[in-house]
């Protein structure tokens, strides 16, 4: 096979965005679980890994941006760097999340445990198979699996808002915890974002494999790919 | 959308060997049709069959049909076909013992055309058709066409070849033996000829390809494999062995 | 790097050899030169204007000159070119554009071997030919007999040199819809005319000297005549009869006679390429 030093680097930037989409899976876990365990060192983790993300996101950008001007690619290989540079700016994103998440916990401690009507931890399970498939799907080319993700939003879509719906009732009935349910619907509101976001890594795949773009219709259009 | 270059069935011989097998393909007028694809895989042959110049090879052979505005090129004299179908090679080829002017007047002079005002018009559209006439216009008759660079002997082909009014032209890797500037500026020229004519043009650089063609065939081993808009060749090819070669698999 | 003795050795070597090159050129011009002063030695001192505007006078008379055999020569030569050029130029066309097949190859085979054949041969297939129809000596004859002579020199020529215009050229006339025929005129034959140009003036060159053939076609002629239809004289035919003779005045004429013969072609040629050259050159730059 001729280009090989192309398809090294391709290989190389797969490995870069692999890396990060590791730190940020592992932010939004060590946030979650930081609320699980009112931990406020965890917390502290959390935004102290925040800079090496961003780090990782100018590398990878710096270096897709580099192949495409120097090796000119073309068809499917264009296609999977354009593809990476989206998944490297959703995987910031998540990173945010997980700050923001860890944030909203920094605060929640502050005040007395109380029973919520939300199965923050359930969520989150639900999320983060979400993202480990997004992100499978990613290292196999399995425009497949990337199907599944897009289906498996809407279950978090319905979990988000039954949150919504749970704590907005509590409030009223319990006004003096408002502002642990404040907290709470916001990193519902968290975790449903990094559902969206790793459903973007998805859609990406599907145009990188399929070339068909997929975005915005992912509820119609997902099962007519 | 009309056709300009219509091809049914065109198969070419070398001797026995056959290069094309069975070549089908609709050049759309009015825009630039690239013609990519490996060594030797058939596509100088392919567009020599267009204005028969396939023929000046003795042992050579075509069949098949090419239509060129309703008219089948193997009906009628190869002459007649080559004063309505242009061609630029690859290795710029101005007459050497004649002069600027004489180079692009050749084409009308040496087909009778005798008038001295129409020759010095002809002369003046095509040397500004193919931009080369204000770096010309003073030395037309003194200078010889040899005596050029190479990026202006190419443009002084391209107005030898716009002289005669073709109504396609076809350019056989015009720009490989040039510097990227005069590359960049023969691409500017096709962007503005296709107005006026339909061209066809192979190129091994798959980039100006891109740049400049609407429509691309890819051809491999005397055979057109995909022949579709050019953005979509370059993003999502529907034939893998397409895909292997524009991704630099081989070739 | 190779050891000091090798590459000593090396220079020894190149130096030996362009010394040996440079060497056998001196002796190459130097034979020239030889050559032509002698005949400045010899020939000079008979050269006078009588020389160029009388005929031979009678034996046992001092004077006198070889007027009548150089217009005679000129005329040959005239009538030689006017044959030989075109058609050794024709045949060369049609080999160098044409010739791939069986008629070429038949074509150069006989041109190669009539380049061989003797030239007092070629003298009695003219003196055949024509002085036995017509049933007298002429120039016209004798420029037959030249013209024989001067055809091979200028096909080979001729193809050679258009052999040497590249196919890209023509192919530029073909894409241009430009008939074969009008390409070879008009486009091939003009990009090799200063090549062609040399072989014509070789073949030339060549012809203007011999002899031979003219001894049974032109025959010679001690008196003036300027019509083509009759015997003529030519410098050659005379330098041979007055070396022959046992009259040294004749004998003087001869060296003079050779003298100018040598100075006529060496002039014509140089002015020839110096005028046509300096035309085709100059026109296109």
């Amino acid at each position: 096979m001729t280009r090989t030093r192309f398809h090294q680097e391709l290989e190389e930037l797969k490995h870069r965005i692999l890396a990060m989409a590791g730190m940020a899976e592992q932010a939004v876990d060590l946030a979650v679980q930081a609320y699980s365990q009112r931990d406020i060192a965890m917390c502290q983790r959390v935004l102290n890994n925040e800079p090496a993300i961003n780090r990782a996101e100018r590398e990878v950008d710096e270096f897709a941006v580099d192949l495409l001007a120097m090796q000119q690619p073309m068809a499917i290989d264009l296609r999977f760097i354009l593809a990476v540079i989206k998944i490297n700016a959703d995987l910031e994103r998540v990173g945010d999340q997980a700050v923001n998440i860890a944030q909203r916990v920094l605060h929640l401690v502050e005040y007395a445990p109380k029973d919520l009507p939300v199965d923050i931890p359930a969520m989150a399970s639900k999320v983060r198979k979400m993202v480990r498939d997004a992100l499978q799907c990613f290292i196999e080319g399995d425009a497949d699996l990337a199907k599944r993700v897009l289906e498996a939003d809407d279950e978090v879509d319905r979990m988000n808002k039954e949150a919504f719906a749970n704590l907005s009732a509590y409030m009223q009935k319990h006004p003096d915890s408002a502002a642990q349910a404040l907290d709470a619907l916001s990193i519902a509101r968290n975790l449903e974002r990094v559902a969206d976001h790793a459903t973007n890594i998805a859609e990406d795949v599907i145009f990188w494999i399929r070339g068909a773009d997929v975005r915005h219709h992912a509820g119609q259009t997902a099962s007519r790919i | 959308m009309a056709t300009a270059v219509e091809v049914r069935d065109l198969k070419a011989w070398f001797g026995k060997t056959e290069a094309l097998h069975g070549i089908n393909m609709s050049v759309e007028s009015n825009h630039a049709t690239a013609v990519i694809g490996p060594s030797g895989c058939g596509k100088s042959t392919f567009i020599r069959c267009l204005n028969r110049m396939h023929e000046t090879n003795p042992e050579a052979k075509a069949e098949g049909e090419v239509r060129i505005g309703g008219m089948d090129v193997y009906d009628v004299p190869a002459v007649d076909v080559r004063r309505r179908v242009g061609m630029v090679f690859q290795k710029p080829n101005p007459f050497p013992t004649m002069s600027i002017y004489d180079n692009v007047a050749a084409g009308l002079k040496l087909n009778g055309t005798r008038n001295r005002t129409t020759l010095d018009d002809c002369v003046e559209r095509s040397l500004q058709q193919a931009a080369l006439w204000e770096e010309v216009k003073d030395v037309l008759k003194k200078k010889s066409g040899a005596s050029l660079s190479g990026g202006q002997q190419q443009r002084l082909c391209i107005a030898r070849a716009l002289a005669v009014n073709p109504e396609v032209l076809l350019m056989d890797e015009p720009a490989s033996a040039l510097d990227p500037i005069s590359t960049a500026k023969i691409e500017d020229l096709i962007f503005e000829l296709k107005q006026k004519l339909t061209i066809v043009i192979v190129t091994h650089n798959m980039q100006q390809a891109s740049r400049v063609a609407e429509y691309t065939g890819f051809f491999l081993m005397g055979n057109l494999v995909e022949f579709d808009k050019t953005e979509k060749i370059f993003t999502n090819p529907s034939d893998k062995r397409t895909e292997d070669y524009i991704t630099g698999r081989f070739g | 790097m190779p050891s000091k003795f090798v590459q000593l050795r090396r220079q020894v070597t190149d130096r030996f050899f362009t010394g040996l090159a440079a060497g056998l050129s001196v002796v190459v011009i130097g034979a020239l030169v030889a050559i032509f002063a002698y005949l400045v030695l010899r020939g000079a001192g008979s050269l006078n204007w009588a020389f160029f505007t009388q005929i031979q006078k009678p034996v046992g008379e001092s004077g006198g000159g070889m007027a009548n055999g150089i217009v005679g020569s000129i005329m040959i030569l005239v009538i030689a070119s006017c044959m030989g050029v075109p058609l050794g130029i024709g045949a060369g066309v049609y080999l160098a554009e044409f010739g791939r097949g069986r008629l070429g190859r038949l074509v150069r085979f006989t041109a190669d071997v009539l380049n061989g054949v003797p030239s007092i041969v070629i003298g009695m297939v003219a003196w055949g030919l024509v002085v036995v129809q017509q049933k007298h000596f002429s120039a016209f004859a004798g420029g037959v007999a030249l013209a024989i002579m001067m055809i091979p020199t200028v096909t080979r020529a001729t193809e050679e040199m258009l052999l040497l215009v590249p196919q890209s050229v023509r192919e530029a006339a073909f894409g241009l819809g430009i008939p074969q025929w009008r390409t070879t005129l008009s486009i091939t034959l003009p990009s090799a005319r200063a090549g062609i140009l040399t072989g014509v003036m070789l073949a030339f060159a060549r012809i203007a000297g011999e002899t031979a053939p003219l001894l049974f076609t032109a025959f010679g002629n001690q008196f003036w005549n300027l019509s083509p239809g009759q015997p003529i004289a030519a410098m050659p035919l005379q330098i041979y009869t007055y070396a022959l003779s046992p009259y040294d005045e004749w004998h003087r004429q001869a060296w003079a006679g050779a003298l100018v013969l040598v100075l006529l072609i060496v002039g014509t040629t140089t002015l020839v390429r110096f005028v046509f050259l300096r035309r085709m050159l100059g026109g296109a730059r």
